[in-house]
């Protein structure tokens, strides 16, 4: 169990370097909160304790319960503000845009 | 029960549904390469989370419905709203505070483990010691990512608070006790004080780590919070036996490092020197420099002036920092560079890894204000084109552009990537004063016979210099849109 484990941790690791190192500059904010959301992920945790029954008594159940709403918050506001970031970066065709000059045309003066 | 239902509450469907989550994760962050596929990257992300939660709750018989559903309900209820109306200037306090909730479910997680376990008894050695890794570094995520937050937030001073010399071994006696605590639990303290004390230890880490940190460096702290985080979950992971968790944890993990380590190399600072407090002496500094600034080689000049060298160029850049946020001066940046793009004037924005408060911060304030994307030139893509650009137009910039860090190897820049703005035809700063950067360190570009100095808030500013450009460029140009 040990080993498979650790074996997913280094495949893991590598998929994980080698995609987001191919994120350009530009999008680092989103991409930093995108994956801030993912580590919510142990919410997950949470609900294990809970619904196998394994936490008991009140002070556990409180406490992981806690854990529960936290990693909540983590998943769910990190991927909406990721969200509302990623939206403005979309292009957008039908704006009030107007005869702008295309990046390519770098020596077009009207003399 | 029939076969089907007995089938999909099996560890072997939820071992299913979790590998078609991991996989929705990593394709969903492999969109984020490009702006067209980002927003479907990152909900299909968002549809894995969904999946694997779904798929957590698939069992025959599931315990304390109620705190579950209630739990997930008020995370909600707390999250969506701070999600929706939270300022894109505010993004990195944001994104600090998710952080930290994060490590401090990760933390509590831990926790409850312990205790269920009555302190790990019986329990594989290799599972206890994740799970006391998992604690440590989850309440280090946690208050550290606290602290951050409210020196963003400007709730405690952004200035660092440090003990100065004792700053050291304070933080070194803390994290051995910490390990200490965690050898101790692993080699069999059942006693609950011993994880009491853990967490305690691990929080005044974090604290420790995080407060003789300045304003200027929060974002590599943040990064790297954000990697101990991915770490810790993915410890966890290993402790619950939870690949889904182990998967998530890691690519955070490797995403934080990554960019822990890029902005560290464009601020020219190691993340070493960050974390151990090296950068804490230059707020006094700046202080100092503020005054000895020679203010009689700088020529001053007006909106007027600089409106007519905006249109007898053929490409303007702009190189926007974080001062152009906090006039809230984007909107009026986009309109002057609309009036200056309908005269026939090619305006780019050149964008330094680290405008902006966090890695991408500035990319995301323009787009906000409807910057198109193409627009944006990253570092090194812009500087080879500088040499044949007449004006560039420095808003709210300072460190980015300064050309000691290529001159003058006594500059505690040398060696940073900068902008070189400098290699253009001619440089208009605007300014609020002659303060120096966040660095406190005097700009020579401010002296270059080339550069012209517009002082004042930067709005007022691009207000000013939008307004004589619709009267230079008179009703053809700015007819269209006024």
């Amino acid at each position: 169990m040990l080993l498979t484990n650790l074996a997913t941790v280094a495949l893991a690791g590598f998929v994980g370097f080698f995609v987001i190192s191919k994120v350009p500059n530009t999008l680092h904010t989103p991409l930093m909160s995108g994956t801030n959301a993912i580590h919510g992920i142990v919410v997950l945790g949470g609900i294990v304790l809970l619904a196998t029954g394994v936490a008991d008594g009140a002070f556990s159940k409180a406490l992981v319960t806690i854990a529960v709403v936290f990693g909540t918050v983590n998943v769910v506001g990190g991927f909406l503000v990721t969200d509302r970031m990623l939206e403005m970066f979309k292009p957008r065709p039908r704006g009030p845009r107007s005869s702008d000059g295309t990046p390519s045309q770098k020596q077009d003066r009207p003399a | 029960m029939t076969i089907a239902t007995i089938f999909l509450l099996s560890g072997s469907f939820r071992s299913a549904l979790y590998i078609l989550g991991f996989g929705m994760f990593i394709y969903g962050l492999s969109g984020l390469t490009g702006p067209r596929t980002a927003v479907r990257g990152n909900r299909i992300a968002a549809a894995g989370m969904a999946v694997v939660i779904a798929g957590t709750l698939l069992r025959p018989h599931v315990d304390n419905w109620a705190l579950i559903v209630g739990g997930l309900a008020v995370g909600s209820a707390i999250g969506i709203p701070a999600a929706r109306l939270v300022r894109m200037t505010q993004m990195p306090q944001m994104v600090a505070i998710f952080n930290g909730v994060g490590g401090g479910a990760v933390a509590l997680i831990a926790w409850v483990e312990f205790r269920s376990t009555h302190g790990y008894d019986h329990t594989a050695t290799y599972i206890a010691s994740f799970s006391v890794c998992a604690a440590i570094v989850g309440s280090v995520s946690f208050w550290g990512s606290g602290i951050a937050f409210g020196k963003l937030q400007e709730l405690i001073t952004g200035r660092p608070v440090s003990l100065g010399r004792l700053q050291s071994p304070l933080n070194g006696a803390l994290a051995v006790a910490a390990v200490a605590c965690g050898a101790a639990i692993v080699s069999g303290m059942h006693q609950e004080p011993w994880m009491v004390a853990l967490l305690l230890a691990s929080a005044g880490l974090g604290a420790a780590l995080v407060l003789p940190i300045g304003g200027a460096d929060m974002p590599v702290v943040i990064a790297l919070l954000n990697a101990f985080t991915g770490l810790s979950a993915a410890a966890t992971g290993i402790a619950l036996d939870n690949a889904a968790m182990i998967v998530a944890g890691m690519i955070v993990g490797a995403s934080g490092s990554i960019l822990t380590n890029l902005m560290a190399k464009a601020m020219n600072r190691s993340v070493r020197a960050i974390v151990a407090g090296g950068f804490g002496g230059a707020d006094t500094a700046s202080v100092a420099a503020a005054g000895a600034v020679a203010s009689g080689a700088v020529r001053s000049t007006t909106a007027a002036d600089v409106a007519i060298g905006l249109t007898y160029a053929h490409q303007v850049v702009i190189v926007p920092g974080y001062g152009l946020a906090v006039s809230q001066a984007q909107y009026a940046l986009r309109d002057m560079a609309k009036l200056l793009e309908a005269a026939g004037v090619t305006v780019k924005y050149a964008i330094h890894p680290v405008a902006g408060r966090m890695p991408g911060h500035m990319n995301v304030l323009l787009a906000e204000a409807e910057v198109p994307y193409e627009q944006l030139v990253e570092m090194d893509d812009i500087n080879p084109e500088l040499p044949r650009t007449e004006v560039v137009l420095v808003i709210g910039a300072n460190d980015v552009v300064n050309p000691d860090a290529h001159a003058n190897p006594q500059s505690p820049l040398y060696g940073m990537p900068i902008i070189e703005a400098e290699e253009a035809q001619s440089i208009v700063v605007l300014k609020r004063s002659m303060r120096p950067g966040y660095a406190g360190v005097d700009n020579p570009l401010f002296l270059d016979p080339k550069t012209t100095m517009l002082f004042g808030d930067a709005k007022a500013s691009l207000v000013a210099i939008t307004e004589e450009l619709g009267a230079l460029t008179g009703p053809t140009g700015a007819g269209s849109r006024l």
